[in-house]
């Protein structure tokens, strides 16, 4: 009685705050696809769409960017998650905490940065043609797109690649290994298909955001994929084309179906685990020349993938950088902006805890309520969740206004839309996907049996919660926090609609005023780093607390 | 249940003490700042308590600006007006333009706002079609009625220009020697073929002054003729940018050499110490950025007193400051400006050589955007493809009198610059009802009813995209000529 009832509220409060603060506004942006010229319900519009040869190319051109860039980033992500948890690796967790900065490319800044390094007048092209007399036009057109996407977004399939494998059992490993399995079968019948949750989330959630992502292709100026095309027309001065809204409604609807097929493609298997065993794999040593290439592997991606941030240093210390490997000259100042402004900082701090914390929440929930429950439509709570993710900023931030200005605080009368938490709320539905998938692959991998056995020992589902779930799930859930946290850092597209006051606004919103001056560039970019710094800050601390948790259950094993 | 509860008040909990954790921030590091803020506010309430018992007017109390200008602008101009009238609250919201018109239509129906404050003018009008804008005709004396040809206010009186700006070309020095390249004088200068992939612009539906500048050039050489220049420029073009600010930041990082830019774009760039150098061409209209009440404004009388200030000599010197860089209004500021500062005033070679019809510029608005849009912005690959070819034909044609080639030559360069539309159709007002946002009447589309600008625009890239297309098979035929 008790169980299904606080599960059933607990769905109804989920569903209810999905629907105010996702489905309604969206609601409000979106249905003007489907009206005529005189306000009358049409389809067409989406007609137009499937008629318009641009509007094709764009929808290849996205689909095809998305799917090279999980290409890609599985390239960079495999052999770091790999050697770091498979092998007893020297600062690993310094690897995997660094492996994780790129999520966090700073607004505009981070483009900047990434052109004046890879940019066919950049860094490294200079050099390039300097020595050698060629250029690789890493920056130009799709290929550019996809090699951006793929480092900015590689860390997804990391993350929950690494959680994964620290959550296989390593029991699982050795009987396989007193079987007589080893070597590539070991790999391929036990750890590939163990890891599988985590790469498909990780896989999955590369597909979607490469797929939405507005910033990188407009900034690389490749107008013709999607999302570019759906914000070119939407933002325009002084025009309202239905095609814009109808292109975002497409958008969900594809990212929709790829959660669906990444769904599929892990349907029917039972990946969780009896024993909790954790401590994920056992680490072996490498052989001395092992040992070498690995480290070599890993520096040359690290470099890789961290060189945007290389960049940024380099421009927020540097006095004027244009055209040249390296700034003129060297200064503190643009730091001292910074100081004189720290406000933002704070702000940033505040909302974006805030809305973590209100992301594993629900994503903790959300995830029990789908796989643990048989409540009707809980499926349905899980797509209007990921939907976030395909939802362009901008027209939730245009959503929000519409729904929530014309209700006012009761306390002092300002609207509600203007209201500091409301910023914190948006925050908390556009980065719900990242905590949600991230709790569903933990849980996942938790056998139900466990949860079965308490409950026929008469334990309430508070404390199977408490005792048996959380305490298992702290990696996922610690991981999805960081995950929301950090991504909402840098998240501008939505806040900018919203901040009412300068004094409420947060960091990514400082860079954006900054940059859009010549002078701003340094204090952009000074913002922009200590943004990523405190996030780096966050993130090294928690892998010191998950590694601490695996330590303390006595799993250093060494074989 | 009980468990539920706790769980559910250690959650409320952590929300308060997050919120108090904000509050404890204050507390710490802006304790002193924030109660003199206080307690000034405290005493404006009791003071404008008192005045307004009195029924006196005084200038106190808030003033809310959304403005698209960046924080080296809009912060002096915030410090300086609150040097001189302290009791005034300045709170500065900074949005892009377009994102700054969508706040102030959504937030119409319970406005918080006071005053816009943005350069395009365009943004301006879309406001006051939509009633958002209060009329208030500023008192300061000794501003003139036209900068160039372009009036400085709105004639009907909705918004107040208080700078002015005009395009130009903007380069990178480094770029330009590493390259070998001259710095262009003139539009049609950047049309010649050594700046094939080394200059950039942005699009005009995404900047309202770029947008007057494609204008400019239309009305100053004529519909067919203007988009032919247009085209053979863009035709070299390195990127259209989304953002106004994509083109100097993407000339000050060396990333392109050439960029098409507003002058304050330029100048501060210059004024920062990038390498760089601006110039304007002679073509170019000079247009004035603007500032409005907006309708319902809670604090009218103080966005009124800001707006004068903006006119006002020490407003007006506020615009020559190195970062800022934006040309007065008031033409005896310029006294005080550094030596090589544009005057327009003075100067009558900038700004003048266009007739500038706003009437016809509005008419065909955001047709023009979406001609722009479908011809470069979206195909600017084929549109590049194509000049590439006639580029190769040209070169081997060299100073050979080669009928056929050349004839073919020309055939593909008029198939570059033919536009799927005529100018009598550009200038339809029925049709461009097409491209307008609000038709709450079905009335108001009679003649074109039922047709859509998504079925306009694909047929438009149709007759593009087959035309540059066509035009390379001509340009490859004259070099199977030679």
């Amino acid at each position: 009685m008790f169980k299904n009832f606080f599960l059933k509220s607990t769905a109804l409060f989920i569903a209810l705050f999905l629907l105010i603060f996702l489905a309604v506004p969206i609601f409000q942006v979106f249905y003007v696809s489907f009206l005529d010229q005189n306000g009358h319900f049409t389809l067409l519009n989406f007609y137009d769409f499937f008629q318009n040869a641009l509007f094709i190319e764009s929808f290849y051109n996205s689909f095809y960017v998305a799917s090279m860039s999980v290409v890609l980033a599985s390239v960079f992500a495999l052999p770091l998650a790999y050697f770091t948890s498979r092998f007893n690796f020297r600062g690993s967790v310094i690897i995997q905490s660094l492996g994780f900065i790129p999520l966090i490319m700073p607004p505009f800044v981070g483009a900047v940065a990434m052109k004046l390094l890879f940019g066919s007048n950049g860094s490294i092209n200079l050099i390039l043609n300097d020595w050698f007399g060629f250029k690789i036009p890493f920056m130009e057109g799709l290929n550019g797109v996809i090699f951006v996407e793929s480092i900015h977004y590689f860390p997804f399939i990391l993350i929950n690649l690494i959680t994964s494998l620290n959550n296989i059992d390593r029991t699982m490993e050795e009987s396989a290994q007193s079987l007589g399995s080893k070597g590539f079968g070991l790999f391929r019948r036990i750890v590939l298909p163990l890891s599988m949750p985590g790469y498909v989330a990780g896989a999955s959630l590369v597909f979607l955001k490469v797929f939405d992502d507005l910033g990188t292709p407009l900034l690389l100026d490749v107008n013709n994929m999607l999302a570019p095309q759906a914000y070119l027309r939407i933002s325009s001065i002084g025009i309202n084309d239905p095609m814009g809204y109808v292109i975002g409604v497409i958008l969900v609807l594809t990212s929709i179906a790829a959660v669906y097929v990444a769904k599929l493609a892990l349907g029917g298997k039972d990946y969780s685990m009896l024993q909790k065993g954790g401590g994920g794999m056992i680490k072996r040593d490498f052989l001395p020349y092992q040992k070498y290439l690995a480290y070599f592997v890993v520096f040359v991606i690290l470099f890789l993938v961290l060189s945007p941030h290389i960049a940024l240093t380099l421009l927020s210390f540097g006095t004027i950088w244009s055209f040249s490997v390296i700034p003129d000259a060297f200064t503190v100042q643009h730091y001292k902006a910074v100081f004189e402004n720290s406000v933002f900082i704070k702000n940033t701090m505040l909302y974006c805890s805030i809305a973590a914390f209100i992301d594993v929440v629900l994503a903790f929930f959300i995830s029990y309520i789908v796989l643990r429950t048989k409540i009707i439509g809980r499926q349905l709570l899980d797509y209007i969740a990921m939907s976030a993710l395909a939802i362009p900023g901008l027209v939730l931030g245009i959503g929000y206004l519409r729904t929530f200005y014309s209700i006012n605080l009761p306390w002092d009368n300002t609207p509600l839309a203007s209201w500091w938490f409301m910023i914190v709320i948006i925050l908390a539905v556009r980065r719900l996907p990242y905590a949600l998938r991230a709790c569903n692959a933990v849980l996942m991998q938790i056998s139900k049996y466990l949860e079965e056995s308490a409950e026929s020992l008469g334990a309430q589902k508070i404390s199977i919660f408490r005792k048996i779930l959380i305490p298992l799930m702290t990696g996922g859930l610690l991981a999805g926090f960081i995950t929301s946290f950090s991504t909402a850092t840098v998240e501008l597209s939505a806040t900018i609609m919203l901040v009412s006051t300068e004094s409420e606004a947060p960091l990514a919103y400082a860079i954006y005023s900054y940059m859009q001056t010549a002078a701003g560039r340094g204090p952009g970019a000074a913002f922009g780093l200590i943004g990523v710094l405190i996030v780096a800050i966050g993130t090294y601390l928690s892998q010191l607390i998950i590694e601490k948790k695996y330590k303390q259950r006595g799993m250093e094993a060494k074989v | 249940m009980i468990d539920f509860y706790r769980i559910l008040s250690q959650f409320f909990f952590y929300l308060t003490k997050l919120t108090c954790f904000r509050f404890d921030f204050l507390t710490k590091y802006k304790l002193k700042k924030l109660m003199r803020k206080k307690m000034k506010k405290i005493l404006i309430l009791f003071i404008s308590f008192f005045m307004f018992a009195s029924s006196a007017v005084a200038n106190s109390g808030n003033l809310v600006i959304v403005t698209s200008f960046p924080k080296d602008l809009s912060g002096k101009f915030k410090a300086a007006f609150e040097t001189k009238y302290p009791n005034i609250t300045v709170e500065v919201v900074g949005k892009k333009t377009t994102a700054g018109i969508k706040y102030i239509q959504e937030t119409s129906s319970n406005n918080g706002t006071d005053l816009f404050w943005a350069s395009a003018p365009d943004a301006f009008e879309v406001l006051k079609g939509d009633n958002l804008l209060a009329k208030y005709t500023s008192q300061v004396k000794g501003i003139p009625k036209l900068v160039g040809s372009y009036p400085i206010n709105d004639p009907e009186g909705f918004y107040t220009g208080f700078a002015a700006a005009g395009y130009g070309m903007m380069w990178n020095t480094r770029y330009l020697k590493a390259n070998n390249l001259p710095a262009p004088k003139e539009w049609i200068d950047m049309a010649d073929s050594i700046y094939f992939g080394h200059t950039g612009m942005s699009a005009p539906s995404r900047s309202g002054t770029t947008h007057l500048t494609v204008e400019t050039l239309l009305q100053g050489d004529g519909f067919n003729e203007g988009w032919g220049k247009m085209k053979s420029i863009a035709a070299n073009f390195k990127t259209v940018t989304a953002r106004s600010f994509g083109v100097p930041d993407g000339v000050n990082s060396g990333d392109f050499g050439v960029g098409i830019v507003i002058d304050f774009f330029g100048l501060s760039s210059i004024g920062s110490g990038f390498p760089v150098g601006f110039v304007y061409p002679t073509v170019t209209t000079l247009v004035p950025a603007n500032i409005g009440v907006i309708t319902n404004a809670p604090n009218e009388k103080n966005a009124q007193l800001f707006i004068d200030f903006l006119l006002t000599p020490e407003g007006q010197e506020i615009l020559l400051d190195p970062k800022i860089r934006r040309l007065p209004v008031n033409p005896e500021t310029y006294a005080k400006a550094p030596k090589d500062f544009p005057n327009p005033f003075k100067d009558s070679s900038i700004g003048a050589a266009v007739k500038f019809d706003v009437q016809l510029s509005k008419g065909r608005y955001n047709l023009v955007n979406s001609l722009f849009d479908v011809m470069i912005t979206y195909r600017l690959d084929d549109l590049r493809a194509a000049m590439s070819a006639i580029y190769k034909a040209e070169e081997k044609l060299g100073n050979k009198n080669n009928a056929k080639a050349k004839k073919l030559i020309a055939e593909a360069k008029a198939l570059v610059a033919a536009l799927p539309i005529t100018e009598a159709k550009a200038n339809d007002a029925e049709f461009n009802k097409i491209f307008k946002k609000k038709r709450k009447k079905a009335k108001d589309i009679e003649k074109y009813a039922g047709t859509r600008q998504a079925e306009v625009e694909a047929e438009w890239d149709k007759f593009v995209i087959g035309n540059y297309s066509k035009a390379i098979k001509k340009a490859e035929e004259a070099i199977k000529e030679l």
